[in-house]
């Protein structure tokens, strides 16, 4: 287990205070947080790069926190990869293999085999200054685990990939994970974190204002900063029905467009992106329900609706609204939103 | 292509003006030297053993202090520290004090009663008029060219790279040889030559230490003191001949590939 016990950081402008995580082994731990937030340097103090000006860093309980960063079994794979500009592929992959004490020659032959496992087998010789970022991502993922850690770094690892290219790299990501080696991924994109994480700490101000499931964290955000982070209020585990549907919580079939074929996920909706009438309007919306107002209560622009239709659903509406279609509690009204509000996000 | 205004006319008569300050007297000197001349002067073993003894000293010089310039450029890229600024215009100093100046501290300090030269007397070693006295008169005013761009080097390496490698496994010594240095080696030997053929070119601070053996500056002006202009000319340019090809060697290198 990886142990940030109060760890504090005072950064210029900003700080972190307190961080208090456990990250147990095997899980993908996500830390999500807007840029700035100090996250990058979480990562930093964890690999010894960066010390902290209080708390302690424990792994299996030792503590950590004063040792040197090469007896750390901890590999850190930065956002920009820090690619070695003057060596090709395989004397990237094969330089921390020559560290340990592996003959050039040795070295080479496993890097070759690390180069195989993240597909970059064919550009061995090539120079890293022509490589794509996808390309770069893989030759710094190799070369650090070629050290085989037990905890893997990852900052913002898709920040700089195209967006094509991002599905096959969360992919190997989850590959690596199932390997055993325990991932510390931070970012800024929910839906990243959504896609990969076991757990999700939330780090906001400096703090951690929350550590959780995907669940946990989205439906019942213990902050205002998490749901407004997102924009999200409804937030669903989703099985694949058929192509295009989905069953929410195991109980309504939502429909949505998707490219992706994957069983599991998440279904997002925003509850501006939901219309509530009194009765049936047949509309080119798919999604059509009939359900319950349990509750309303006012935010900052309206009123927003909690009803239940299988699965509870927010909605987000003006105060005329509510006047016009003189809703209580209580009441019976129709729900409606389009699949293409409706944002699924695969998770294995 | 945009047009030119009157104003940039102007500004590119009085850049020729200067381009033709620097040329023309230089190339007046080598027009007036006939081939001949040239050869012989070439051939003179007083000339020619002056410009090996210049090439040497320059560089044994210029090699032996890029020893300690080399590490403290990259503390200097790389540390915070109080009295930073200080050290930075301490290793300046030698840009601003005039040349004889400079050789007249360098010889107080290499001097028989100084305690450098008491212990180089000790094994038998007079550094007045000795190659090494040259070599130190010649880095005491050429060491700033070496230092600054050989720090400026180390500033252009990403941090993230020497951090990537620590994770790596690497010990600090390794991540200096393995990734600071050859990433800032372009800035270093181009600092390198910049102080060899400055030390080459020194003359006020090495007539100082040494009069003989004689370096080719002095050489130069000491025909020029014995014999006049004309017999001094082939000389000069022989000597700015190699200079150029230094030089010339410095741009071909400095001429970076950009890198990403």
């Amino acid at each position: 287990m990886l142990e940030l016990r109060n760890i504090s950081k005072q950064l210029g402008e900003f700080s972190l205070h307190a961080i208090n995580l456990q990250i147990k082994e095997g899980e993908y731990f996500v830390v999500l947080g807007m840029s700035g937030a100090g996250k990058s340097v979480l990562l930093e103090m964890i690999a010894g790069l960066v010390h902290p000006t209080s708390g302690q860093v424990f792994i299996n309980g030792r503590d950590i926190t004063n040792d040197k960063i090469q007896d750390r079994e901890v590999g850190i794979v930065f956002q920009d990869f820090a690619v070695f500009p003057h060596m090709n592929v395989l004397q990237n992959i094969a330089y921390p293999l020559i560290n340990i004490g592996y003959s050039t020659s040795e070295a080479h032959l496993l890097a070759k085999g690390y180069a195989e496992n993240m597909s970059i087998g064919h550009l061995l010789q090539r120079k890293t200054t022509t490589l794509s970022g996808g390309e770069l991502q893989r030759v710094a993922l190799a070369r650090t685990l070629a050290l085989k850690p037990r905890f893997l770094l990852l900052d913002e690892p898709l920040a700089s990939i195209d967006l094509q290219l991002k599905d096959e790299l969360r992919g190997l990501l989850r590959k690596i994970n199932r390997s055993g080696i325990t991932i510390v991924h931070v970012t800024h994109d929910y839906e990243e974190a959504i896609s990969l994480a076991t757990r999700i700490a939330v780090v906001h101000s400096g703090k951690v204002v929350q550590v959780g499931s995907a669940e946990d964290v989205f439906n019942a955000p213990k902050s205002q900063f998490i749901a407004h982070f997102t924009g999200v209020k409804n937030f669903y585990k989703a099985t694949f029905v058929e192509e295009n549907s989905s069953l929410a919580e195991g109980k309504v079939v939502i429909k949505h467009y998707t490219s992706v074929q994957e069983k599991e996920g998440y279904l997002m909706l925003r509850s501006e992106d939901v219309i509530v009438s009194s009765s049936h309007n047949p509309s080119s919306a798919l999604n059509n329900f009939e359900g319950e107002l349990l509750d309303f209560f006012p935010c900052i622009q309206g009123i927003e609706l909690m009803i239940d239709v299988g699965i509870k659903i927010r909605a987000h509406i003006t105060h005329a609204s509510v006047k016009s279609l003189d809703l209580k509690v209580g009441k019976k009204v129709w729900v409606s939103f389009k699949a293409s509000a409706v944002k699924y996000v695969p998770h294995s | 292509m945009t047009k030119l205004q009157p104003l940039h006319l102007v500004f590119i008569f009085l850049g020729g003006l200067l381009l033709l300050v620097i040329v023309a007297p230089l190339a007046s000197m080598v027009l007036a030297t006939s081939p001949t001349s040239l050869l012989n002067t070439a051939q003179n073993k007083a000339v020619t053993d002056s410009i090996i003894l210049t090439i040497l000293t320059s560089f044994g010089g210029t090699l032996f202090f890029s020893f300690m310039a080399i590490p403290l450029a990259y503390i200097m890229a790389r540390k915070q520290f109080i009295g930073k600024r200080l050290i930075s215009g301490i290793i300046d100093l030698p840009i601003v004090i005039p040349h004889t100046a400079a050789g007249i501290a360098v010889l107080g300090f290499i001097s028989r009663d100084s305690f450098l030269g008491k212990a180089a007397d000790s094994v038998g070693l007079n550094l007045v008029g000795h190659p090494i006295g040259i070599a130190a008169a010649m880095a005491f005013v050429s060491i700033p060219f070496l230092f600054n761009a050989a720090r400026d080097g180390f500033e252009a390496v990403p941090v993230r790279l020497e951090k990537a490698a620590l994770n790596l496994k690497a010990s600090p010594l390794k991540v200096f040889f393995t990734i600071s240095l050859p990433l800032a080696s372009r800035s270093i030997i181009s600092g390198f030559i910049m102080m060899f053929a400055r030390g080459m070119s020194e003359f006020g601070s090495v007539v100082i230490v040494a009069y003989h053996p004689m370096t080719t500056p002095v050489l130069i002006f000491e025909w020029f003191n014995s014999y006049g202009l004309n017999y001094a000319r082939p000389i000069a340019v022989v000597f700015i001949l190699i200079c150029l090809l230094f030089f010339i060697s410095l741009r071909l290198i400095t001429k970076e590939k950009k890198r990403v």
